[in-house]
Formats: structure tokens, sequence, C-alpha cells
């Protein structure tokens, strides 16, 4: 590397940045009324760091930073995917923030500081990068979470995510210690060539990434580290949930992907299994204990450990397609997980928060049109054809029986009955149950309305897409690859 | 047009389900009837001319349609259909205009969504007949589970939440295998492609798991014994509509999934587990009927009596020879006729009595005369009567039954005399005698609607029944073509 320093390959991170540092301080020269500038501003943000992210699209990785940083053809899809969703996460919340009076230029500014932080982590090639990123992530969504401060439930989840996001912080940079102890470097490609040489028995070794994968367990909410997750998604404000079960789920993917694919790939046969005790644990969890949840905030929390075990099946099947069905997954997932919060939040009125599964009760007498678009969502989440999560469920099955764990696609695929019961149960309360007298009438906002139908038809009108969308994917992972040799 | 038939018949009630839905609440329900029903008479229009086309001498897929839809799986939009699946394609669009006329005043509620419900699911019915892609096939097949999730829990009767849950999770739990089972294929295959699955050799070990996989998803949707629990649940919760669609359709797909997929695919595991499938078989034609018998509620009645007759199928199917192939098929299509016209009988007096009890009837004859007799054909069909459709399957099946075993013969023909029994025993109880109380006396005979759709059914029991050669014909080189595959060993 020579001595100029070349930025290029990071300047949707350093607009994204610089942005967010503008809006901070042009929101302290507006009055309330004006607050629609840094709305605005944050949404053209976010919509020109898609664009600036699009630009630099390449298939060839282009490292910067000494190699500290690096852009490939992974780093891009996530990170447009990352700002598209964010965007559409603020037109979600703009309505429910100003009704609780949440809104302010610091929401946008943590949002913004977050979504850097997600961007950061999908270029790592660093494990100190990584680390920079994941902090910066996830102060912000403590703060997010934490953003209604009057409220009790917020401050409590508020509270435990930061107790223990930090302890899995810890652990995390504990195990990237031994990693360099072992190693002498951080650098990911580095260590890579350093574990390869070593073997894969050696029990300081198998220490630090047993210390990385709990951290890493840890930040994606899976068994036996979820215990935050419910609590977390129940008791942060719903826009501040909508951010937390969306976007950090592709930055999650991203993270494993560099460190335990980039930086230790070569102790597959090591942390195959401990992933598949996570995988089978989480998918198993997290959809029989939806079955008792009353609270559609606290059901989509399970729903989304149950997801994230179905996303680590096509990450432990430990091939290209696999990890290329993982990203597919969590992409998918994002978006909808994005629609069902969203309901919630178009759901919601001013003093009336519609989470709990009764308020559900009779919308297609009350809204047939939402309660179709509902429908579209559950049944995607469920897995059942021919909405677009089903596709996402054969990807990673098909990768895991493509390494022989056929046993494992069974259990994966019976457990996906179970979660489809209490999927069936949100249509059911929809569809078959006469409406609470006392619920107040549903007015939404025009963009809200828009976003909401665009976001549930996807799951249907995306399908003679699905190819394509794949076939990124298998380029970003193959790119990803690509830089390890290189 | 000939190139895209097939789509055309799928999507045209696709579509027209989305433009139904979309005329929203109940104040304009007329439009909502109108659209649908004309909607659902021109894809029966478009599936006629499927016949027309069809080439019967080949059996070779027809129409066939075919373009890459996800690359990265070798997944394709592929179409095609051959004897076997065309008829149930004709009988799905006749029922579906049917259904649509007997829900004209019935259904006051939701109108809309009622008919878009089954306009989509008839395109995806029709889908499941003709997909020629696992996967595509996969995803007709379960996206059709919810469009009748809801007919079920929105029109159905008192206990419908319990009943269409357990509809629907026990067809998933079967489904899902079935999915393993594709992706199992895919992977020593890499292809989606059910006739390359035709080709493929497979041990025997991997044929008896993968013949499990599916048994789990045709079992169930057949129903076969012991999975058939759902069924009367379901039948006795559905509204009329839905009824005539399970028993008349979706019944059906179970036999015609072991046709397209165990039979041709996994020759050897059929043959290996044939006393199985012949025992379960026996199971339901003899201890089913027995239950039916002593029903009190007519549609439960009826749907045991479906369990039974899909017995028959079942046992057609794998006693391996070209008069239990067809007779099989025959019998499907001539129960879709007879339980769907059952149904609707159940429904003609349900809408005006509010009983579907045996009990509360009685002397319906006086009062309903034209009705009786429609009532009474339906009855002797599901019994079996020569001269109506229900004799043709039952004896051809018997017929294929003593080529291979005797008993085997004599024990289904044991169905003659309990389908008798059961059936006609409900007709007396409920149609002759004296009067049974005021509302039966006040009873009001089919009107002109009523008539109208029992005499389509009626034209085409007969029809089926005095000339089979017409649907034994079209699927005759087919099923010559299935019996060699399924003689062919993949060993």
């Amino acid at each position: 590397m020579n001595g100029t320093l070349n930025v290029t390959p990071a300047i949707p991170e350093l607009f994204v940045f610089t942005m967010a540092c503008v809006i901070l301080v042009v929101d302290l020269y507006i009055s309330k009324e004006q607050r629609a500038i840094s709305y605005g501003l944050t949404l053209l943000t976010l919509g020109i760091g898609a664009m600036l992210s699009l630009l630099s699209f390449s298939a060839e990785p282009v490292f910067t930073f000494n190699n500290m940083f690096v852009d490939d053809a992974l780093s891009d899809v996530v990170k447009i995917a990352i700002c598209v969703i964010t965007l559409l996460v603020f037109v979600y919340s703009r309505e429910y923030i100003e009704a609780r009076g949440l809104y302010k230029g610091e929401y946008f500014v943590l949002g913004l500081f977050a979504v850097v932080g997600m961007m950061v982590m999908a270029s790592a090639n660093h494990f100190l990068v990584l680390y920079l990123g994941l902090e910066l992530l996830s102060l912000s969504l403590y703060s997010l979470v934490a953003f209604q401060r009057d409220s009790e439930l917020a401050t409590e989840a508020a509270m435990k995510y930061f107790v223990l996001g930090a302890l899995a912080s810890g652990m995390m940079l504990y195990g990237m210690s031994i990693l360099y102890g072992l190693t002498g470097s951080l650098d990911i490609p580095t260590v890579r060539k350093a574990v390869g040489g070593m073997s894969p028995d050696d029990v300081v070794l198998i220490f630090g990434l047993v210390f990385v994968l709990v951290g890493l367990a840890f930040k994606l909410g899976v068994v036996p580290f979820h215990m935050w997750v419910p609590d977390v998604y129940h008791g942060a404000p719903t826009s501040s949930t909508l951010f937390i079960g969306t976007t950090p789920k592709i930055a999650g993917f991203a993270i494993v992907i560099r460190l335990l694919i980039g930086g230790l790939e070569d102790l597959h046969g090591a942390w195959r299994d401990m992933v598949i005790i996570l995988a089978v644990l989480s998918i198993a969890t997290g959809n029989l204990i939806a079955i008792a949840q009353t609270n559609l905030k606290r059901m989509l929390a399970y729903s989304a450990i149950s997801h994230m075990g179905f996303m680590l099946l096509g990450i432990l099947a430990g091939t290209p397609t696999g990890y290329s069905a993982a990203l597919f997954y969590s992409l998918i997932y994002a978006f909808m997980s994005l629609g069902a919060f969203g309901m919630i939040l178009l759901l919601s009125r001013e003093g009336f928060e519609a989470d709990e599964l009764e308020d559900l009760k009779g919308l297609n007498q009350r809204n047939s049109w939402y309660a179709l678009l509902m429908l579209l969502l559950m049944v995607s989440m469920a897995g059942i054809p021919p909405a677009v999560g089903f596709f996402a469920k054969l990807a990673v099955i098909q990768a895991i029986v493509d390494v022989n764990l056929v046993w494992l696609a069974v259990v994966a695929v019976l457990f996906a009955v179970v979660g489809a019961f209490y999927y069936l149960r949100v249509i059911k309360l929809m569809y078959f149950d006469p409406p609470n007298e006392d619920v107040p009438a549903i007015q939404a906002a025009p963009d809200l309305k828009i976003v909401m139908g665009v976001n549930a038809w996807a799951m249907l009108l995306v399908l003679p897409w699905i190819g394509p969308i794949q076939q990124l994917c298998l380029t970003a992972v193959a790119s990803v690859m690509n830089g390890f040799v290189s | 047009m000939d190139a895209h038939l097939l789509s055309l018949v799928i999507w045209t009630p696709i579509i027209g389900g989305v433009l139904v839905l979309a005329t929203g609440g109940d104040e304009r329900a007329p439009i909502a009837r109108k659209i649908a029903l004309a909607f659902s008479v021109v894809t029966f229009l478009f599936s006629l001319s499927l016949y027309s086309g069809f080439d019967k001498t080949t059996a070779a897929m027809q129409f066939i349609e075919r373009a890459p839809w996800i690359s990265t799986f070798n997944i394709f939009y592929h179409l095609g259909i051959d004897g076997i699946a065309l008829p149930f394609i004709l009988l799905t669009t006749f029922l579906t205009v049917i259904v649509v006329i007997a829900g004209w005043q019935i259904i006051q509620i939701k109108v809309a969504q009622y008919m878009a419900a089954f306009l989509i699911m008839e395109g995806l019915m029709i889908g499941v007949f003709s997909a020629l892609d696992a996967i595509l096939f996969y995803v007709f097949w379960e996206g059709m589970l919810i469009p009748m999730f809801i007919i079920i829990g929105i029109w159905g009767g008192p206990n419908r939440i319990y009943a269409t849950i357990k509809f629907f999770l026990f067809t998933l739990t079967g489904s899902l295998l079935m999915l393993v089972a594709f992706i199992y294929l895919y992977q020593q295959s890499r292809s989606f492609s059910i006739p390359d699955y035709y080709l493929l050799p497979l041990n025997i070990n991997e044929q008896i798991l993968l013949f499990i996989a599916f048994f789990a998803a045709f079992a169930v949707k057949v129903p076969m014994v012991p999975v058939h629990t759902w069924l009367p649940d379901a039948h006795v919760e559905a509204p009329t509509g839905g009824s005539v669609i399970l028993a008349a359709i979706m019944l059906k797909m179970g036999g015609y999934g072991f046709l397209r997929f165990n039979l041709p695919i996994l020759p050897d595991a059929s043959h290996a587990l044939a006393g199985f499938m012949i025992a379960l078989s026996l199971i339901a034609i003899i201890y089913i009927a027995l239950v039916a018998l002593v029903q009190e509620d007519m549609k439960k009645l009826i749907a045991y009596s479906s369990v039974a007759h899909m017995g028959f199928v079942t046992l057609g199917l794998f006693i391996f020879n070209e008069q239990g192939i067809e007779g099989g098929i025959a019998q499907m299509i001539s129960h879709g006729f007879i339980s769907g016209a059952l149904f609707l009988c159940v429904g003609v007096l349900y809408d005006r009595m509010h009983s579907r009890q045996i009990s509360s009837y009685g002397g319906v004859a006086n009062t309903m005369p034209v009705f009786a007799s429609f009532m009474m054909l339906f009855a002797m069909a599901n019994a079996g009567l020569p001269g109506t459709s229900g004799f043709v399957g039952e004896f051809l099946v018997i017929l294929g039954a003593f080529k291979v075993n005797v008993w085997y013969a004599v024990l289904a023909g044991t169905t003659l005399i309990f389908g008798a029994a059961y059936t006609l025993w409900m007709y007396k109880r409920v149609i002759y005698g004296a009067v049974a109380n005021d509302a039966v006396k006040a009873l009001s005979d089919a009107s002109a609607r009523e008539v109208v759709f029992l005499s389509l059914l009626a034209a085409a029991v007969l029809i089926m029944g005095v000339w089979p050669f017409p649907v034994l014909d079209i699927m005759h080189a087919s099923v010559e073509n299935l019996v060699a595959q399924t003689a062919a060993s993949k060993l």
C-alpha cells in the first residue's frame, strides 16, 4: 500500500457521518415546527448514502486505510440494504414519534450514527474496525431504546440491553485478544492465514473462538444468549423496535461473515457443531415460546430469535451457497420484520399502542386492506409459499441438505410448522374474531399507507426477481472470498 | 394462444380473484358476484379448449411452457399436462362455476372476499395439476391452503376455528416433509424438474424414505386412515362451497400426488410398501364405512363416505394395473361430482332449516319433490348404482383387484353394500316418511338457481355413468405409460 490515503471506498460512510453531524447542528437552529427539515435531510442522506454505495459497487474488493477497510460487493449490498431500510424505518415511525413527543433531532442523528456503525461493520477488514463499528451501532441503539425517557418499561429495557450488550462486547473483545495473542495480528486476512497454519485442536485457539462466538450470539440474539431480545423489543418505543428488529440483523450477518468466516473459516469443523446447537435451540425455543405470547412485539421478538436460527443454518453449512442463502435470508427477514412492526406503528394512535395481539382482533372488519397486508406479511414470515419468506427458508434448507445434514433440515422444517401456528393465530384474530369495541379508528398519513402497501405486496411481487437477488447474494459472497485470496 | 393456454387457465381466475377483491365492501356485492361468475365461466371455457386441443394418442406432456424462474436453483416456470392431469383440471373449472352459483345468495357477508378466495384457489389448484417443476408444484400446493383456511374460518360453522387450524397444521406438516424430499431429490439430480426424477436412479433405502415423506403429504390430503381425522371437522364446519371444493378437488390432489410422484419416481418402494397401502385402503373402505353408518350429522356422514371412497382410489392405485389406476382416476372424478352434489344438497336443506342433524328431518319429499328426486340420483350414485358415474370407478377397481388377489376384491366389494346402506338409510330418514315437524312442512322446493346447479351436476353424473368413454379415453395412453414406469425397477 502506498503512502497516499485512498478515501474513495469509504465515501458512503464519510458522507453519512458528515451529514449526521450537519443535521445535529442544523437541528439546533430550527424551531419545533420546522423539524420536518431535519427529517427531510435525514431521508435525503440515507437516499444518497444508498446511491453512493450503489455507485461504488464492484465485485473486485478494494482495500484502503492500511488494509483495515475493504469495499467489496458484500459490503455494498449490505450498505444499500441498510440505508434503504433505515429510510423506510424513519418514514414508518414519523407519525408515531410525533404523537409521543419523540420527534427530535437527536432521534435522527442517533439513527444515522447507528447506520454509520453498521456500514463500518460491513466494510471492516480488521478486528478493531469491526469492534468500532459494532460499538457505534450498539451505543446508538441503547440510546434509541431509552429515548422515551419517562417510560419505565423503556428505561428498564435500555438498562438490560446496555448491561448485556456491554458484556457481549467484552466477551467478543476478549476472544479477539486471545486470537491476537496467538496470531500476532488483528488484520482479518492475516489472522486467517495464521489460523490456517495451526492445529484446529489447539485449545487456546478454540478458547478464543468460543468467546468470539458467544459475543456474536449475544449480538444476534440467539439462544441461549437471547434473554435481552423480548424485553428490549417489548420495552422500547415501537419506532426503536422497528429499527432494532431490521437493519442490525443484516449488519449481524456482515460481522458473522467477517469474523467467523473471514477470520476463522479454517476452524469450520470446530464451530460448525457449536452453531448447530445455537441454531437448533433458537429455532426450537423461539418458535415454542412465541406461542405463549399475548403481546405482538414479544411474539415478533421470539419469532426474530427463530429467524436468526434459520439464518445460522446457512452459515453453518460452510459453503458459499450457504453463506449466500444466509445473506438472502437476512435481507428478506429485514423487510418482513419492517412490515410487521410497521403495521403496529400504523395501527397505533396517540396514547394507544396497538402492540397487544388482542388489538388485531377483527381487523378484517375494521379495514380489510390492512388485514390483507398483515396477512401477506404473516404468511411470508411463516414461510408459506407463494410468499417470499418461503424462498428464504428454501435456500437455507437446501444449503444444509447439500452438506448432508438432512436431519437438521427435518428438525428445522418441523419447527417451522410450530411457527406457522402463531402466525396463523394472528390471521385468525384478524379475520375470524369480532373487533373489540373500544379500539380507536385507524388513521394514517398517506406516506405511511403507501410504504406499508408496497412493503407488504413486495412479499409477492418480488417473486419473479428471486433469481437475480440470489445471484447478487452469490456475487457478494464470492467477492468476499476473492478478497481473502488476494 | 395455444402456447400459453395453461398459463391462461391458471392466471385468469387469479386475476379475476384480485379484481373481485378490489370491489371492496358488501355494498358492491352484486358486482363482485357477477365478476366472479364471469371469470369462472371464462376459465371453464378456456379449459374446454385444453380438452379440444389435447392429443389423446400420446403419453407425453402437452401444452408445455418452460421459462427460467430462479436460475440459482434451476427452478423453472414449467407447466404441462398429460391425460392424468387434464380430467382434474376440467373438474376444477367446472366445479368452481357451480360453487360461485351456489354461494350467490347464501353468502351475505364479505361477499367479495368469499368469491375471490374461491377464484384464487381455483387458479392455484389448476397450477398444482399442471406444474412440472417440483418447487412450482409446491408453491401452488401450499398457496392453496391460505384461501381455504380463510374460507372455513370466516364463513364456517360454530367450531370453525378449531377445524380450520387443525386442517391447516395437518396439511402443512405433511407438505413440509414433501419439501425436504424435493430438496433431497434436487441434491441428487441438480434439477427440480419432475420428469427428470422419473429417470433418476435411487436405491431402495432412499426410495423408502422418500416414499414416507411423500406419503406424509399425500396421505393427509387424500386422507387415508389414520390421518383422516381433520376431514370430518373441516367438512362439518366449512361453508357449503368450501366443503364442495375440499371434497371434490383438494382430496383428489392426494391421489394425483401418488400418481405423479410415488408410483413413477419410487417404483420399487411403491411395490415394497404396496401391502401397507392396500391394508390402509381396505381399512378405510370397511371401517370408515361403518363409522359413516352411525353418523347423525349429514355432512359428517358424507365426509366419512368420502374417506371410504378415497380408500377405493388408493386401493386402485397400488394394485399397479391399468384397470386399477384408471378405475382410481375415474373414481376420483366421479366422486368429485357426487360428493360435491351431496354437499350442495345438504347445503340446500341447511339454508332452509339451519340444521344438519338427520333427526331434524323426515318426509322432505312431501314438500320438496324436485329436490328429493335430485338427491335420490346423487344418493344412488354415491352407492355406486350402475348407470351413474359412481359405478364406473368402483367396477374397474374391483376388476383390477381381482387380477391381483381375490380377497382384495371381495373386501373392497363390501363397499357396494355398506355404501348403499349408509347413503340410502340417510336418504330414507331425511326424505321419506311422514312430515316430521312444522319446519319441514314449511319448506319450499328448490329455487331456479338451485335447480340449475343440481341439474348441471346430475347431467355430469349421468353422462359419465352411461358413457365414460371420453374420460377413460383421455387418460388411457398416460396410464399405460405410468404402468410401464411403475413396473420398471430402478435398482
